[in-house]
């Protein structure tokens, strides 16, 4: 099926498989690899982008072919202008991540989270990143690293 | 320069990470590169009548269909474990082991064509009786291992210590526990999975492979070993690796068979399990049934420690135990105390599930000695009852009785005890604590408070003892200056998240006088970083840290030649302080390591070779031995059996500390696997041998809504043995948690006279105990 989805601004146009997946759409059809893969079953959300720019979805679990006339923002649309988006200033600063896996995942999350909810409490920040799955961090300082960057004006 | 040991400096590898330019093993593409697609048995133990591959082979795009009779033909079907004492199959050859073992490979131009090949694939299976437990295996009823010479499913029996003398010191003594304690089959499960592409190049005759790996050197050996490749013909490559645990240290069948697909078709061929390849087949940790018996005088002074181990180890024995330890550290059980005597025991039996028995974020079985010591230390309070803090002062190994010899062989470097309880006991505010239970108590209200005070052992060599494959664990260091005093550091380690492109440079800086920023640290290559046994076990700081530090150490004798030829003046007069070369007596007049660095490539001193790098392997001399004291606070609902846990703080001791936001980082991530262990975390099975937990739906891991708040502080007794005194870190808090959590849970149900509950400790299960008890009541 020939789609046309813009991701992070530029719109690509591609025949695909009407099983390929979202995620692998990214991945091995426009070389994004920062959406990762990780469950297969919607449980990790290392493979959450933005969809529309107010929705997190599991891309793993979305086909390529649903996202037609959509926008998709993954990972690598946050940095602005050769600026650190503030969630990505904010994961670094407050050592908010360790093997780098999950992070994609959480700053898309987090970057829905902010366009709803620009000042979030930790409660609030937990509840929303509760679909992804962090083994390396024990997520304290994912929450931390959230706080900072609402502080910064993530949310714009 | 300034300091760069105890800082906490921002991660260097963390720019590529949150733009999302990390590169992991399945962003690697290469040009006509296949897929491997994997068939799993759906029976625990199974004949294996007939595999018909001539469907899947007709699927436009497949290229091959493995069997392992294929790999029998190749003489490629048997994989070595690392220990040496066992064997596993790569495809299931005549039976199938245990349920989703791998059966055949099916190769092919896309991924969801290998995958439609693989249902395409026809096994016709005649199932047996499975075995799927220990103490069934035991029986010899049913014996799974046809290959194997001796008719049994018992593995080995190994002990350690004084039998006799404890079994006499357990019969005199006044106060006597014992309880069976299970440490539960559970499974690391990095959030990448495990993956491999295998390149073969025709024209060189090379075989690249990549592969998410915690140990490439040991990889590289072993692919040779397996295939008959030399080894300057194999090159292994561990990208980017999105989270190990123990998970990416043994080799799988997978790798296997797409090495050996690339091999024969002469074209690179990429396999990435899927979650619940990962949860089925690769890698379990634990599964320990530990009879823990202590023996103590009235007074709380224990007398004697026993602890006799039934393990299952699956279908084949390959638990990642160095070849003289096939308990690897279980040793270690007697813990941070002092008993008079003390043995311990390990029978393994094979059973109908999947090989493994690897260290998770852990050195080899420690998290399993060290849950049964501090429960075991807990139930004999209690029975005494006597405060847990107190029975664990009174046995404690004091502060002056350190380098100290263990009653089960091993010499523990450094540590205070008590000060660490001390500090973590008056920061929760125990007194109060016990204090406001006891009211609760009068109301029928569930409060309890545990308490873990446990001795790690990591950091393995030395080589004497401890090896893989035959090959002594030291570990490896490479430094290169370059003329404009940056330089590039290469270590045999490859971190999987715990920091090492900044801790190294961190350690190389400070002892050069050089900015970590401008030392650029590489690992996970095998042809450019010097050999090394990899990460895992806590080994890196302890070794690999220690080779780097070593290093440097060697590049500074040689810099100091160089700075006494730039000063003018005779080596003997120059000293190395406050980060440059100084002549001694004459303030202001001195060089930075930088200027030596250039005058090592442009005017080196005469008959002095030039250039400014150096390589140091170091075989530790003993274990370091990190330690610490945790508090765990819950309130548990009589109601549901809802845990809470209201405060957790840790206070490690790890020796000293080389960046303290990391070393925070990495207790916080111990503590929430340790909190996974003790509430959610277990691979299990049912009678029929199926597996339970096959994806994270059912293999529960936590999410940031049930992980505690996390309270962190340190005492620092460093290694006297160590280089610059550290001692690893990483693996601490998972070792040293569960049993915290366990024990301040049993501590909230004890006015209803429960003892013990195995983990996970979910809340039916706490439930069930609590409904059980009030109806006895």
């Amino acid at each position: 099926m020939k789609i046309t989805v813009t991701v992070n601004d530029t719109p690509y146009t591609r025949d695909v498989e009407p099983r390929m997946l979202l995620a692998y759409f990214l991945r091995e059809e426009l070389g994004l690899t920062g959406t990762h893969v990780g469950c297969d079953s919607s449980s990790c959300g290392v493979c959450v982008v933005a969809l529309d720019g107010d929705r997190a979805v599991k891309s793993c679990t979305m086909f390529a072919v649903q996202a037609d006339g959509h926008e998709i923002t993954t990972v690598e649309g946050l940095e602005q202008g050769g600026n650190l988006h503030p969630l990505q200033q904010g994961f670094w600063d407050q050592h908010g991540l360790q093997c780098g896996y999950c992070t994609p995942g959480m700053l898309m999350t987090s970057y829905v989270l902010l366009k709803h909810q620009p000042k979030p409490s930790e409660s609030e920040i937990r509840e929303a990143i509760a679909g992804n799955l962090c083994r390396c961090t024990g997520y304290q300082n994912i929450v931390k690293a959230v706080q900072q960057a609402a502080t910064a004006g993530g949310a714009s | 320069m300034t300091a760069s040991i105890g800082v906490a400096m921002k991660r260097k590898e963390d720019p590529r990470f949150i733009r999302g330019r990390g590169r992991y093993l399945d962003d690697i593409v290469l040009p006509n590169m296949l897929f491997l697609a994997i068939v799993h048995s759906p029976y625990p133990h199974a004949r294996i009548k007939s595999i018909d591959k001539s469907k899947a082979m007709a699927l436009p795009g497949v290229k091959a269909v493995i069997t392992g009779e294929d790999l029998d033909a190749a003489k490629l079907e048997w994989l070595p474990t690392f220990h040496g004492y066992d064997k596993q199959m790569v495809l299931a050859l005549g039976k199938a082991l245990y349920q989703y073992q791998e059966v055949a490979g099916v190769v092919a131009t896309s991924r969801s064509i290998a995958e439609d090949g693989a249902e395409l694939v026809e096994v016709e299976y005649e199932p047996l009786d499975p075995v799927v437990n220990p103490f069934q295996s035991k029986e010899d009823k049913i014996i799974l291992r046809d290959d194997r010479e001796n008719k049994t499913n018992h593995i080995y029996h190994w002990e350690v210590g004084d039998k006799a003398k404890t079994d006499a010191a357990l019969d005199s003594s006044a106060i006597r526990i014992k309880e069976r304690i299970l440490s539960p089959r559970c499974h690391p499960a990095p959030l990448e999975p495990c993956g491999i592409v295998a390149d073969m190049n025709k024209a060189t005759g090379r075989l690249t492979v990549y592969m998410t790996s915690q140990a490439p050197h040991v990889h590289r050996t072993a692919f040779s070993l397996v295939t008959g490749i030399p080894e300057d013909k194999i090159h292994v490559i561990s990208p980017d690796v999105g989270g190990g645990f123990g998970n990416k240290v043994p080799v799988y069948p997978g790798y296997v068979v797409a090495t050996v697909a690339s091999v024969i078709i002469g074209v690179p061929v990429k396999w990435v399990e899927t979650r619940t390849e990962n949860l089925t087949t690769t890698g379990f940790a634990r599964d320990y049934h530990m009879d823990v018996e202590l023996g103590a005088t009235k007074e709380g002074g224990v007398t004697a420690l026993k602890v006799s181990t039934t393990a299952d180890h699956g279908a084949f024995d390959a638990a990642a135990d160095p070849r003289k330890y096939p308990a690897g550290m279980f040793g270690i059980v007697t813990g941070s105390y002092d008993f008079p005597t003390a043995f311990a025991e390990v029978d393994a039996y094979f059973t109908n599930k999947a090989p493994g028995g690897i260290a998770y974020r852990c050195s080899f079985r420690v998290t399993e000695a060290s849950f049964a010591i501090e429960r075991g230390m807990d139930i004999l309070a209690r029975k005494l009852a006597l405060d847990p803090a107190e029975l664990r002062r009174r046995n404690f190994v004091k502060k002056d009785q350190f380098p100290y010899p263990s009653p089960l062989g091993f010499v523990y470097d450094s540590g205070d005890y008590e000060a660490t309880l001390r500090k973590a006991l008056d920061k929760i505010g125990y007194d109060a604590l016990r204090k406001e239970q006891a009211e609760k108590r009068k109301k029928g209200e569930l409060m309890g408070i545990g308490l873990s005070t446990f001795t790690e052992i990591v950091g393995a060599g030395p080589g004497k003892h401890f090896d893989i494959l035959g090959i002594k664990m030291f570990d490896s260091a490479e430094i290169r200056i370059h003329p404009t005093g940056s330089g590039i550091v290469r270590a045999g380690t490859r971190h999987q998240g715990q920091g090492h492109e900044t801790t190294w440079a961190q350690i190389v800086g400070e002892e050069l006088g050089l900015d970590p920023q401008e030392l650029l640290v590489e690992e996970g290559d095998t042809d450019t970083a010097p050999y090394g046994l990899g990460t895992y076990a806590s080994r890196s700081t302890p070794v690999a840290g220690a080779a780097l530090a070593m290093a440097a150490r060697r590049i500074r004798e040689k810099a100091k030649k160089i700075a006494a030829h730039l000063l003018e003046i005779s080596e003997a007069d120059v000293e190395w302080k406050d980060y440059k070369f100084n002549a001694k007596g004459v303030p202001g007049k001195s060089v930075t390591m930088k200027d030596v660095a250039f005058a090592a490539y442009t005017n080196p001193p005469p008959n002095t070779e030039p250039g400014l790098e150096a390589t140091y392997y170091y075989d530790p001399p003993n274990l370091t031995f990190p330690n610490g004291a945790y508090v765990a606070v819950v309130d548990v609902d009589r109601e549901t059996g809802f845990v809470k846990v209201r405060r957790f703080l840790a206070v490690d001791d790890c020796g000293v500390v080389i960046n303290p936001m990391i070393v925070e980082g990495q207790i916080h991530g111990g503590l929430t696997e340790g909190f996974a262990m003790a509430f959610m975390q277990q691979i299990a099975f049912d009678e029929a041998g199926n597996h339970l937990n096959t994806n994270f739906t059912e293999y529960l891991v936590p999410t940031a809504l049930e992980t505690p708040h996390w309270e962190t502080d340190s005492t620092v007794t460093p290694s006297p043995h160590h280089p610059i005194g550290a001692k690893g870190v990483g693996e601490s808090p998972n070792v040293g948690s569960p049993q915290a959590f366990v024990n301040a849970v049993m501590d909230a149900l004890a006015p209803l006279g429960i003892t013990h509950i195995d983990m996970p400790l979910t809340r039916e299960k706490v439930w069930r105990a609590i409904k059980e008890s009030e109806a006895k009541q």
